[in-house]
């Protein structure tokens, strides 16, 4: 979708500001927030299920947004939208309701530092021919899917050349909306500077992971 | 990003900042979870616990300084970089699938993400701020030498800058340049040296 989130080149957020003595957390609920994310899936989404979860918002209240806030607020949509609780459930533990509990926790915590340690690769071990190989000039298409896509405005209908193949991953596009993984080959490709930036360009290039439904030949 | 842009009754409020309706929320969806059963409260101490110490840079300066000091080790950290970041026990969640790039006196690199926030976790530990704000994530694709000289970097003119978008499931670190004069420092007086920003690729590293 092409939402506030897809920010490459947009202008007028000013200069980048360090924090001094940046703390790894903000108060409690920051680590709260992450950890609920990281516990509460248990499998029933996928990282692209997540990160649409937190795009797909109006575009003012994407910006007004912090990090973890935007990570709490998809939380509450992925565990409506799974059939885990639903939105008056959320609106009652506000009011202080209690619950009686009707499962498990699939993450429990002597498994934590294994369940991080081991992650979850979106590397997908078939065997799936490339449309591409290192060297090859590619277009990234001209599209407007009004779902999720990890193909960034600002490299549409743009020429690069790929710098080498990645292999082979999920497809957020289909992943995203349960669709499937689609697995296809995901690369790298080298988009010189001029090319996305015209005579505004400060030079070099911009590299970007782009898979083989994004790319066509040139 | 500001934080109080969705909250202007906390302008006639001032009782409730906009933390603690946040803070409410946060509490209430655990609270809502854990009663379910969905989720176990130790859990979550145990996932921040994991956040706080066993993840940050010092993983990432390990590899750094190692990949200075062995040439062997440089090689396949370009080569397979996932393995041999594995091999120093850095390893996991946002760091599946790793790939270094090399700065040298010709190429810099540095890495964002434009979409959201993607980040290296196991070497790095959790993204600072300012990776995730909007300035960073406009600015590092179009305008790269403007933000790195607010981050004190100011490269030559034929350095070939490139920056990495994260736009996929590869998580990018960054092997600085070793700064001349720290050629027979030991891996463990390297590693105090390698700042976080660096192996972002905003910084450089210097011999102080």
């Amino acid at each position: 979708m092409n939402g506030a989130h897809d920010m490459g080149g947009a202008h007028g957020f000013g200069p980048v500001v360090q924090e001094p003595n940046e703390p790894i957390f903000h108060g409690e609920w920051e680590s709260r927030s992450l950890a609920l994310n990281l516990a509460a899936g248990g499998g029933r989404w996928n990282i692209d299920m997540s990160r649409f979860a937190r795009e797909n918002t109006p575009p003012a209240d994407y910006l007004s947004r912090s990090y973890y806030e935007m990570w709490l607020y998809g939380l509450e949509k992925l565990v409506v939208e799974s059939g885990m609780v639903t939105a008056d459930e959320i609106a009652a533990a506000r009011q202080g309701t209690s619950f009686d509990a009707v499962s498990k926790p699939r993450l429990r915590a002597s498994s934590v530092d294994k369940a991080m340690r081991s992650g979850g690769s979106a590397r997908v071990g078939e065997p799936v021919e490339a449309k591409f190989a290192a060297g090859d000039p590619v277009r990234a298409r001209v599209d407007a899917p009004q779902g999720h896509t990890r193909c960034p405005q600002y490299v549409r209908g743009r020429v690069g050349v790929v710098d080498r193949d990645h292999g082979v991953f999920a497809y957020p596009d289909t992943n995203a909306h349960g669709l499937g993984k689609k697995p296809q080959h995901c690369y790298a490709v080298r988009f010189e500077a001029h090319e996305l930036w015209g005579p505004q360009s400060q030079g070099g290039a911009v590299y970007v992971d782009l898979w083989d439904d994004y790319l066509e030949t040139t | 990003m500001s934080r109080d842009h969705h909250h202007d009754h906390d302008q006639n409020n001032g009782e409730f900042s906009e933390l603690s309706d946040v803070e409410l929320r946060v509490r209430a969806l655990e609270s809502l979870l854990t009663q379910k059963g969905y989720v176990d409260s130790e859990a979550l101490d145990a996932l921040v616990q994991y956040h706080e110490e066993k993840i940050g840079p010092r993983n990432g300066a390990q590899v750094i300084a190692k990949a200075w000091t062995d040439t062997e080790f440089k090689q396949w950290l370009l080569r397979d970089a996932s393995a041999a970041i594995a091999s120093l026990g850095f390893e996991g969640r946002q760091g599946e699938d790793m790939v270094v790039i090399e700065n040298t006196a010709e190429v810099h690199n540095m890495v964002v993400c434009t979409l959201c926030s993607c980040y290296p976790w196991p070497v790095l530990g959790l993204p600072p701020v300012w990776y995730k704000s909007a300035p960073y994530r406009s600015r590092a694709v179009s305008e790269p030498r403007s933000v790195l000289a607010e981050f004190g970097t100011e490269l030559d003119d034929q350095v070939d800058v490139r920056v990495w978008d994260s736009t996929a499931e590869l998580r990018y670190l960054v092997l600085p340049q070793q700064p001349a004069g720290t050629e027979g420092w030991t891996e463990e007086e390297l590693v105090d040296i390698v700042s976080r920003n660096s192996m972002i690729g905003t910084e450089i590293v210097t011999a102080s």
